[in-house]
């Protein structure tokens, strides 16, 4: 009893929060599109896109309102004919890289695609001279 | 004895690992800076969020005087805070338009009623659409706008008492 007192007193003065869906969602934000290869194409550029009210998740993932506008935006240009590369594109000339979760390469980025590449390339070296090495030990064991 | 040469792979996981370490302690910053600044507003128009005030579009903006633009909402607490000192910079002479973001006309009403109403003109964004495109993620935040539409400065956050004078110094500068 003190318990869903105290919950209707919390919900009671949370009206702020309420209020703040008050207005109903935008007409894309919980809709789908119709044809339904637009909708895939529109759902996977979704879970690319971060969330900017609830930074560690996508707008396909979040209830915030907000993701609800943007998921509206996507499907609004996609359907307006834009591509999902230039509705990417559209957000990061407002927000920067971080709106995108798609991996770049860019000038503060390219080491981390350089670094895997060289370490291989470095292990490659080491075992061919390893292997070479053991090759040539054997032939010189041999000629005795 | 082992070579100093297999101490490199744990020197570089010490090294990584206490790197990790001191970045937790480190705060992060929360804040999505907008990439518009130095652009022109797009084209808009936005109804008006209430019924004393008259909407706002690209054109109020294209008058030759530099305004704040303000992205608000009812139902934003920090709002609440940052009210005052709206005030204090309308007070100075500044022109502050509104961006009432998903609100309805009688809670712009009502929080105006009791917070003071220090804009010249409210729009309602009722689809974070004027917000996307200004690369804001989040209210308040307060953008300065010279005369011809241009994006001099964005603001995240409540503006506080000792951002007044700042903002007021960037509007002389836009007026010069």
């Amino acid at each position: 009893m003190m318990r869903s007192m105290l919950a209707a007193m919390l919900v009671l003065f949370a009206t702020p929060i309420l209020a703040q869906g008050a207005v109903p969602p935008a007409p894309y934000a919980y809709n789908q599109l119709e044809d339904p290869a637009l909708e895939a194409e529109a759902t996977s550029l979704m879970y690319t896109l971060r969330c900017l009210k609830c930074q560690s998740q996508s707008i396909a993932d979040s209830d915030a309102p907000m993701a609800g506008d943007m998921r509206h935006q996507v499907r609004a240009r996609m359907l307006a004919g834009e591509s999902p590369e230039e509705i990417r594109t559209w957000l990061i000339q407002r927000y920067g890289d971080y709106v995108s979760y798609q991996p770049e390469v860019s000038a503060t980025t390219w080491p981390l695609f350089a670094i895997p590449a060289l370490l291989l390339a470095i292990v490659l070296a080491i075992l061919l001279r390893r292997l070479g090495r053991r090759r040539n030990d054997e032939e010189s064991t041999a000629a005795l | 004895m082992i070579r100093p040469v297999y101490f490199i792979p744990l020197a570089f996981f010490v090294f990584f690992a206490g790197l990790a370490g001191f970045m937790l302690t480190q705060e992060k910053d929360q804040f999505v800076e907008s990439h518009m600044i130095g652009q022109t507003l797009p084209d808009f128009a936005l109804r008006p969020a209430t019924d004393n005030r008259p909407g706002v579009s690209i054109e109020d903006f294209r008058d030759g005087q530099p305004k704040l633009l303000n992205v608000w909402a009812s139902w934003c607490l920090p709002c609440i805070a940052e009210a005052p000192h709206l005030e204090t910079l309308k007070q100075s002479g500044a022109e502050i338009v509104g961006v009432a973001i998903r609100d309805r006309p009688a809670d712009v009403a009502n929080f105006l009623s009791r917070h003071g109403n220090p804009y010249s003109r409210i729009g309602a964004d009722d689809l974070s659409a004027l917000q996307l495109e200004l690369g804001s993620s989040g209210v308040p935040e307060t953008f300065v706008i010279d005369g011809d539409g241009t994006i001099l400065h964005q603001h995240i956050g409540d503006i506080r008492a000792e951002h007044v004078p700042i903002l007021l110094e960037m509007l002389k500068e836009a007026r010069s």
